[in-house]
């Protein structure tokens, strides 16, 4: 058996890799809004660029807002496995931050069970594999599944 | 009745197709048939602005010097805009600001380009600070994800329903028919629609629009300049090039996630509804005062929202207007006539351009088969990628 791959996420900071993983935002204090992704450290609500923002993880849980399945191969730097399966992108509103947050759908779930407003929880999954690591992505799954 | 008008003297372009040359010759092209059309020489241009291509290396970043190169260098000032798909209405608030700031009477507005195969895709290299690369890195969230989630929320949310999404389709493959301009004149029934393959499931491979090359201009000048050159001409009324107001809680490209309204409260409308009524507002004019439209059917379900965005209908009242045929040709009133997407296919800096220089053939009843009966005043609409607002209200 060749040695289990470094689990590495595919990008840096976006969200924690734990058992129960979380988002990663930013939260203004002054006007209460929420940022994500944390791209542009800068509170973007008008009156408030100055703001001094503070990392929070957003809930873990939201609801179904609209979702859609993949049936072509995208373009790079998407990396597809060979040959390309179909994927399903799911938007989900989170109820706390009034915002709603895209992430591929888990795997083992079938999207013509999906119903807007269902309840969804996030989880982790590889993205894609290479030599070095096992690239690690969130994504959404509903909590009845 | 509008405050700030200027005249549309000439409009011309250069048929959609996927023809492989240079995106300059086909705006030269478009410009010479707008000037043709106008009535004026090159050498009477008092100012140049274009949209810029992104996809054509150096010259295209700098497509209002590539036009007016190519024309032959008078020496006047030029502007090269890109706002993505709204490129060509900055381009054209560029013009008629110059005009009504008294800084010129003729302006020419271009955009072409030359478009590679496939699904747009974002710049080459590892660029893990441009949101526009890592949501295909990261979602795999091509242009067609987007619409395939407003597509599947409109059916839930409105009853819509995949034969509507087919029936816009084949609606505007009747309309571009007989354009001459137009890349796709091919009539399609709905039955061709839905055996289509699925793209971004509930849409097919038929209701995405796909890339062409194209190319298109208008002439702009003052409303003194024109009456001394021509009897009657069309008049632009109003040119919308708003971003949205924060939060902005719709999924829009290239986003991961929606503006936040925990802290500070949308507005009852979005940022789309928001694009028509700042025209509207500047017009002076209603949506009740539109005899067509000219709206951005990415995919053939976006043309149902942009129905409630300008106006014509309350949301949810889409699928209606669809159904009982008002928004076909004979209809109380038309979109698309021209085609739209569905049958162009997108030339992005060329694209709004293209939109005027529709409602201008239907104003003057030169639209042939496909004209509007009554034609008194249209308007156009469309966003580009990262909240470029765009419309034009066009009357005569």
């Amino acid at each position: 058996m060749p040695a289990a791959k470094p689990r590495v996420p595919a990008i840096e900071n976006w969200f924690t890799m734990d058992a129960e993983p979380r988002l990663l935002g930013l939260r203004d204090p002054g006007s209460g809004s929420y940022f994500f992704p944390k791209d542009v450290a800068i509170s973007a609500a008008p009156g408030h660029a100055g703001a001094a923002l503070e990392e929070v993880p957003l809930s873990r849980t939201g609801r179904l807002w609209s979702y859609t399945t993949n049936h072509y191969k995208p373009p790079d730097p998407y990396v597809s496995p060979d040959p390309f399966e179909p994927y399903t992108v799911a938007a989900v509103e989170l109820a706390a931050e009034r915002m709603v947050v895209l992430g591929q759908l888990a795997p083992g779930v079938d999207p013509t069970r999906l119903e807007l407003g269902m309840e969804m929880e996030l989880v982790l999954d590889t993205l894609f594999e290479d030599d070095e690591a096992e690239h690690i992505i969130w994504k959404w799954k509903p909590i009845a599944a | 009745m509008a405050q700030h008008e200027v005249a549309i003297l000439g409009v011309g372009m250069h048929p959609w197709g996927k023809w492989g040359r240079n995106f300059v010759e086909y705006g030269v092209h478009a410009a010479q048939a707008a000037l043709a059309d106008a009535g004026l020489d090159y050498r009477q241009v008092e100012f140049l602005a274009a949209g810029e291509t992104i996809r054509n290396g150096y010259p295209g970043f700098v497509a209002a010097s590539s036009f007016a190169q190519a024309l032959g260098y008078t020496g006047i000032p030029i502007a090269s805009n890109y706002a993505a798909c709204a490129s060509g209405s900055q381009a054209m608030e560029a013009a008629r600001t110059r005009i009504l700031a008294g800084l010129c009477d003729v302006a020419l507005v271009v955009g072409a380009d030359t478009t590679p195969k496939g699904f747009l895709a974002p710049n080459k290299g590892e660029r893990v600070l441009d949101p526009d690369w890592l949501r295909f890195r990261l979602l795999g969230a091509t242009n067609p994800t987007y619409f395939g989630l407003y597509a599947r929320r409109r059916m839930d949310l409105y009853g819509a329903t995949e034969r509507d999404f087919a029936h816009i389709k084949v609606k505007n493959s009747r309309h571009g028919l007989s354009n001459p301009n137009a890349r796709y004149r091919k009539l399609y029934t709905e039955e061709e629609v839905l055996a289509s393959p699925l793209v971004a499931e509930p849409l097919r491979l038929l209701e995405i629009c796909a890339t062409s090359d194209g190319g298109a201009a208008v002439v702009l000048t003052s409303l003194e300049f024109a009456r001394r050159h021509a009897a009657s001409f069309a008049r632009i009324a109003a040119i919308s090039t708003i971003t949205p107001t924060y939060p902005d809680t719709w999924i829009d490209m290239p986003k991961f996630a929606t503006d936040s309204a925990a802290g500070v409260a949308a507005a009852d409308r979005g940022f789309k509804d928001s694009i028509a009524s700042a025209a509207y507002e500047q017009a002076g004019l209603g949506p009740e005062d539109m005899s067509l439209a000219e709206v951005y059917d990415l995919s053939s379900a976006l043309e149902l929202d942009w129905y409630e965005n300008i106006g014509l209908c309350k949301p949810g009242e889409a699928e209606r207007l669809l159904r009982d045929g008002d928004t076909a040709i004979g209809g109380r009133v038309p979109v698309n006539p021209s085609g739209g997407l569905g049958c162009f296919g997108e030339a992005v800096p060329a694209q709004a351009i293209a939109q005027v220089c529709e409602l201008v053939w239907q104003l003057r009843g030169q639209a042939g088969e496909r004209q509007v009966a009554n034609v008194s005043a249209g308007i156009t609409a469309n966003q580009g990628l990262f909240g470029h607002g765009s419309s034009v209200i066009v009357t005569q």
